[in-house]
């Protein structure tokens, strides 16, 4: 017998009581100001954000942020950001991920953000290497600022996990909330564990799809 | 093997640490609370997401069978293991067949349970464990002591010797950013070379054949972003029945791991990436045992956030490795006699009863009465010691005869008070050890109540 049928069997070997599905549908928490809330989880969560009226303002405000004019290497995925040629890094001429090891910026677009958690979803759909958004030093994230739900459960309907590109076609999705962190030394919060050391989220309010 | 009492002396002998790692466990604990009181839903929370966890286990083959079906779907292999040996020869033999020399694995526990590594090791593979306590450990060649902190028993200065030996860091240095930016460039190397990336499982969707892995530090997203093999270990417990169900669980675990509102990567794989393999191996290894008990089922519910560990007073004052087992605190309690009662045998009772485990934790598992019923089951087996079972068989024969109990109460009274400490505090006495026995009063209740009806 393999492996598969020994174990299913073992399962069903036991008479269980079944145990209903609940409702799924309650109370869940819902905020006066969603975007005020996404802004405060996501400074709790270690990454800075703010709203802004157009691409162009986001272009602009690249330079205020740290590290960015010394950066030698900045990937975008979001059309419309200004980007000096000799640093721009098409992500469609790279073959092998492992050459974006020395990526500074990474700038990408987000599908929404939750206001509970600070967390953004951003898939794999746009991106040819997903790679691009753990290994880049800085990653920059680009959302609607239409785009922002109370929690989680308002959130995975939007993932389209079940229907969409995703049961198509392999893919994948994440989840970020604020910059890669770690606490594993004496419980003390170190921003830039493997992932980003930074991130920082614009809210656009004047952005096409 | 050497019960839990035992082998806490070493951590117990050392005031001084034993309250350092009381402290920083009663912390989190208390960054768990605060997260969790600040939403009104979260008993609605913890009782949906049970009864979710509940019903997924008690339909458990029907799921398996969706899961395995959805996954196919999306291009992946999916294998079964009804041991921690055949999960190790899967794993090797994947590897193999893909020449792969270097692996980069992140945090799962079910892959120490199974002692993959050293399986693999043995095949001449190098394995990194690529979070950074897990690193810490594995360089220290050590077990993680908690299944989300696994260097919490770890001082900073340990740190920084063995990444002075290892990673080539100062000598001396103990500043955490430093040595977590040393442990970056270092673990950065590896994942640029690894030709294979493990992970574990936190939740398989079964309606989509997908799986989510959470983690702070994005290692398993690096470590399965750039090689092309990704191999996910999971328990056949890790199951949920679709999307929606994520979303109780994913406002749970952090929250209850660490009081974070969610992990900084929650991470949901669906197929392999472009050019790449993906592989699921499906674990039993003992799970499948547990379903068919009443008492026990609904451990199978547990999402590993740690939270009855950090809340746990025997877990935060023995330290993780007093308990032997692969998962510590109450929760391995309960799950380490489940896959082997000889040898977990003194754990259920390496336990106060307080019940502040059942009180946090996010699934609803009523761990101090599974504790509770696992020591009569230890009873039942055999497998007390005599210094458990002699004292209770003098015990009740005293308490069934209230001349006996007058008489030895007496006694016990004024030897308290005459004996000299030596002999009070003998070593056979394990009352007496750590802690002062109670002053024993000149009368006893009795005495006083035949006063009291005296006008």
């Amino acid at each position: 017998m393999s492996s598969r049928d020994t174990i299913l069997k073992s399962i069903n070997r036991h008479l269980v009581p079944a145990v209903p599905l609940p409702d799924m549908n309650q109370d869940w928490i819902k905020f006066d100001n969603p975007t005020e809330q996404f802004l405060t989880m996501l400074s709790a969560v270690g990454g800075r954000g703010e709203v802004v009226a157009s691409l162009e303002d986001v272009s602009r405000k690249l330079h205020e942020e740290p590290h960015y004019d010394d950066a030698q290497q900045i990937c975008s995925l979001v059309s419309g950001i200004d980007i000096a040629s000799d640093k721009r890094i098409d992500l469609d001429a790279i073959d092998d991920p492992h050459d974006l090891k020395d990526v500074d910026f990474a700038i990408v677009p987000g599908e929404f953000a939750v206001a509970e958690n600070g967390a953004i979803w951003v898939t794999d759909a746009v991106v040819r290497h997903k790679a691009l958004y753990f290994i880049a030093q800085h990653v920059v994230i680009v959302v609607k600022a239409s785009e922002i739900l109370h929690n989680m459960h308002e959130a995975y309907p939007r993932t389209g996990l079940e229907t969409d590109g995703f049961q198509q076609a392999p893919h994948f999705g994440v989840f970020i909330s604020g910059p890669s962190k770690t606490a594993d030394i004496e419980q003390s919060l170190v921003i830039g564990a493997h992932g980003a050391r930074s991130l920082r989220v614009f809210l656009v309010e004047e952005m096409q799809n | 093997m050497a019960g839990h009492a035992t082998l806490a002396k070493d951590f117990v002998a050392n005031d001084e640490r034993a309250h350092w790692h009381d402290k920083a466990l009663w912390f989190v604990r208390h960054k768990r609370d605060n997260i969790s009181h600040s939403l009104p839903e979260w008993e609605t929370l913890r009782e949906t997401a049970s009864q979710v966890k509940l019903h997924t286990i008690t339909h458990l083959a029907k799921y398996l069978e969706e899961f395995e079906a959805n996954a196919k779907k999306l291009g992946v292999h999916v294998h079964w293991a009804s041991n921690a040996a055949e999960h190790n020869e899967i794993v090797l033999r994947i590897l193999q067949q893909h020449n792969v020399k270097r692996v980069v694995k992140s945090k799962s526990m079910l892959t120490e349970e199974c002692h993959l590594n050293p399986h693999l090791e043995a095949a001449g593979m190098e394995v990194v464990d690529t979070d950074l306590g897990e690193r810490i450990v594995q360089l220290q060649k050590e077990a993680p002591s908690h299944i989300v902190l696994p260097a919490i028993h770890i001082k900073k200065e340990e740190v920084g010797e063995v990444f002075h030996q290892f990673l080539d860091t100062e000598k001396g240095a103990s500043d955490p950013g430093y040595l977590t930016e040393a442990a970056r460039q270092h673990l950065r190397e590896n994942f640029l070379a690894a030709d294979a990336g493990i992970t574990g499982v936190n939740f398989g969707i079964a309606a989509t054949g997908g799986f989510v892995v959470c983690t702070n530090e994005g290692n398993a997203d690096l470590g399965t972003a750039l090689p092309n093999l990704h191999i996910a270990c999971m328990g056949i417990e890790k199951l949920i029945p679709a999307p929606e169900h994520l979303s109780l669980f994913t406002r749970l675990l952090a929250r209850s791991a660490t009081g974070q509102p969610i992990t900084t990567y929650t991470s949901h794989f669906h197929g392999p990436k472009p050019g790449g393999e993906m592989h699921i191996v499906l674990v039993d290894n003992g799970r499948s045992n547990i379903l068919g008990s009443d008492e026990f089922r609904s451990s199978l519910s547990c999402i590993r956030c740690g939270a009855c560990m950090n809340t746990c007073p025997v877990y935060r004052r023995s330290g993780g490795h007093s308990y032997q087992s692969t998962v510590p605190g109450p929760i391995g309690s309960i799950l380490g006699p489940a896959s082997d009662p000889a040898k977990h045998s003194s754990l259920p009772f390496a336990c106060s009863l307080c019940g502040s485990c059942t009180d946090v934790c996010p699934v609803k598992i009523d761990l101090h009465h599974q504790l509770l019923t696992w020591r009569r089951e230890i009873y039942v087996r055999g497998l007390l010691p005599l210094s458990k079972t002699f004292p209770m068989k003098v015990m009740s024969k005293v308490f069934q005869h209230p001349g006996l109990y007058a008489f030895g109460g007496g006694i016990a009274r004024k030897a308290l008070r005459v004996m000299p400490r030596w002999m009070i505090y003998n070593p056979l006495n394990s009352w007496g050890r750590k802690r002062e026995l109670p002053e024993a009063p000149k009368e006893s209740f009795r005495d006083l109540y035949k006063k009291r009806k005296r006008p």
